[in-house]
């Protein structure tokens, strides 16, 4: 594996529940930064639970609960110090179903997360909104229709506006749970375009289903399987040399 | 012989179901019959605008707009007091309160709904009118505002039962957006959850007024019964159903009186239909949005 680049987050044994159910056991991974990094595994097998541990989103569910520890730039984010609010402005998130807030136009879901934090100017508000949905690849499509609900984009659209929210307050890290599976092949195409942009400046994990898809936007995939870290490599060897059977299996289309 | 079973049933069904609405038309034919024989004698927008209510003197005067202020004072004054209480606690029960404690309180509020007004009443004769009348150094402390305190209570329940089902029909994944963005608990509750509940809690708020509006024997015994028109909660008032339940029994039948109350059923009548169609219009925004959480 790859020396040069830098870990930007370390878990090690990694333990998550939900009430009574273990979800994720001892997971122990590196994710260097300004990389892509997929995890891949048949349907239950924690891979959403593993990256909701990254923002500690996973603690906002009821009954859910974590051990083990997860290092950011080498900073505990379970330590009872760590802000989860703070966390999460550094580690955005976008989730498998594209949720713009119903009743905010276009323009204030991407704002939003900028006006939680304090006062700010219209100039530089506007400025924001419009370098975000630039970087998501929406301005063009969007820019005379800012002050229409969010709601009203078309599915494909609707994801990149929650990437354009994420993006616009400014995290270093960005986590994706499924982002393409609601969409078209040509909307995935434009988000896994993004991808390849956005890794230029972020560290992105992106949990999907469809292994093409982890084949083409990661530079690393990590396997999970009931729970556990079957395998982390660098992406063609996790698709063309597997070290571990179970790997080979699912890759190839055998289960899963 | 199956057949004239299920024959009988199915209209036996059919005229149980037409009945609940044969009566309400024939209540209401009823109530316009009874009401509009009041207009004969005595002008429609004197009637609705008169400032004094004088049915017995000679003449009598028929105005129920203090009447009407009457009743709007008592529902503002309850509606501003119990919406944002029923706001705060529909909020901490689906919001904030830990699980197990949740039914808990759920169950209490509920509670709160099977007290008589009648007891709300009492209370408000025996305690909460002394404390105003101390409190404001007033003459009586049988008010407006002791009305609006004692109907605030009446209106919880519903308003804090509908709010909470509001807010829980909003879908996860708007508070999670806003978590995942770095958003506070309170600030994903104050800028997402309750404008995206925005159609229930109007919703809640009218059938709260509908509750306040129609409400007679709570009213009748704590607001000090006085039909002149209100300039403060701090005055004794009198709503428009204290009027028809007080004067009903001494009203000689056939007399403008007589009249003249079934003329105020018919606009408490209307009033109540205003309300529900608006709850209704609020109720159905906020079932669609149930639907597109599925």
């Amino acid at each position: 594996m790859t020396n040069e680049v830098k870990i930007k987050i370390k878990t090690t044994d990694l333990n998550a529940w939900f009430c009574d159910k273990q979800a994720l056991f001892n997971i122990n991974m590196d994710i260097y930064e300004k990389k892509v990094t997929a995890i891949i595994g048949p349907s239950g097998c924690g891979k959403s639970t593993f990256i909701r541990n990254l923002n500690r989103m996973h603690e906002t569910v009821q009954g859910a609960r974590a051990e083990g520890s997860v290092l950011l730039d080498g900073r505990d984010i379970f330590e009872k110090k760590f802000d989860a609010v703070t966390l999460r402005r550094e580690v955005g998130m976008v989730f498998q179903k594209a949720t713009p807030f119903p009743t905010m136009t276009v323009y204030d879901n991407v704002a939003a997360g900028i006006k939680l934090y304090g006062r700010i100017g219209k100039e530089k508000l506007d400025e924001i909104v419009e370098k975000s949905l630039k970087q998501s690849a929406l301005w063009n499509e969007v820019k005379d229709v800012l002050h229409k609900p969010g709601t009203s984009l078309s599915g494909g659209q609707q994801q990149r506006l929650c990437i354009a929210r994420a993006l616009a307050v400014n995290p270093k890290i960005l986590l994706l749970d499924e982002p393409c599976s609601a969409l078209d092949p040509i909307s995935t195409g434009k988000i896994e375009e993004l991808i390849h942009e956005l890794k230029e400046d972020y560290t992105i994990v992106i949990v999907t289903h469809n292994m093409q898809q982890a084949a083409r936007v990661a530079d690393y995939t990590a396997f999970f399987l009931l729970g556990a870290l079957i395998e982390f490599d660098v992406t063609s060897k996790i698709f063309t040399n597997p070290s571990d059977k179970r790997t080979e299996d699912y890759v190839t289309g055998r289960f899963g | 012989m199956k057949n004239l079973f299920e024959f009988i049933v199915e209209k036996a069904i059919f005229l149980s179901g037409a009945a609940s609405i044969i009566f309400v038309v024939l209540i209401f034919i009823f109530l316009l019959k009874e009401g509009l024989a009041l207009f004969g004698e005595v002008n429609f927008f004197a009637f609705l605008f008169g400032q004094n209510w004088y049915p017995i003197s000679d003449p009598p005067q028929f105005g129920i707009l203090p009447l009407i202020m009457g009743s709007v004072f008592v529902t503002f004054g309850a509606i501003v007091i119990a919406v944002p209480l029923g706001l705060a606690a529909a909020i901490y029960i689906s919001e904030v309160a830990p699980h197990s404690i949740r039914g808990f309180l759920k169950s209490g509020i509920e509670l709160l709904a099977a007290i008589p007004s009648i007891v709300l009443g009492f209370i408000g004769i025996i305690f909460l009118a002394p404390l105003l009348k101390n409190i404001f150094h007033l003459g009586s402390g049988l008010t407006a505002l002791a009305g609006s305190i004692m109907l605030a209570f009446m209106a919880l329940p519903t308003i804090v039962s509908i709010i909470e089902d509001a807010i829980v029909s909003v879908p996860r994944s708007y508070k999670e957006g806003a978590l995942a963005l770095g958003a506070t608990h309170w600030q994903a509750i104050y800028r997402v959850t309750i404008p995206a509940a925005a159609s229930g809690i109007l919703a809640a708020v009218m059938l709260g007024i509908g509750r306040v509006v129609g409400e007679t024997m709570a009213v009748l015994m704590i607001t000090g019964n006085a039909a002149i028109m209100p300039t403060s909660l701090l005055q004794p008032v009198r709503t428009l159903t204290a009027t028809v339940a007080a004067e009903m029994g001494e009203a000689v039948s056939g007399s403008s009186h007589y009249y003249s109350l079934f003329a105020i059923g018919i606009v408490l009548f209307i009033i109540s239909f205003i309300i529900n169609i608006f709850a209704d219009i609020f109720l159905h925004r906020s079932k669609a949005m149930k639907r597109r959480k599925k």
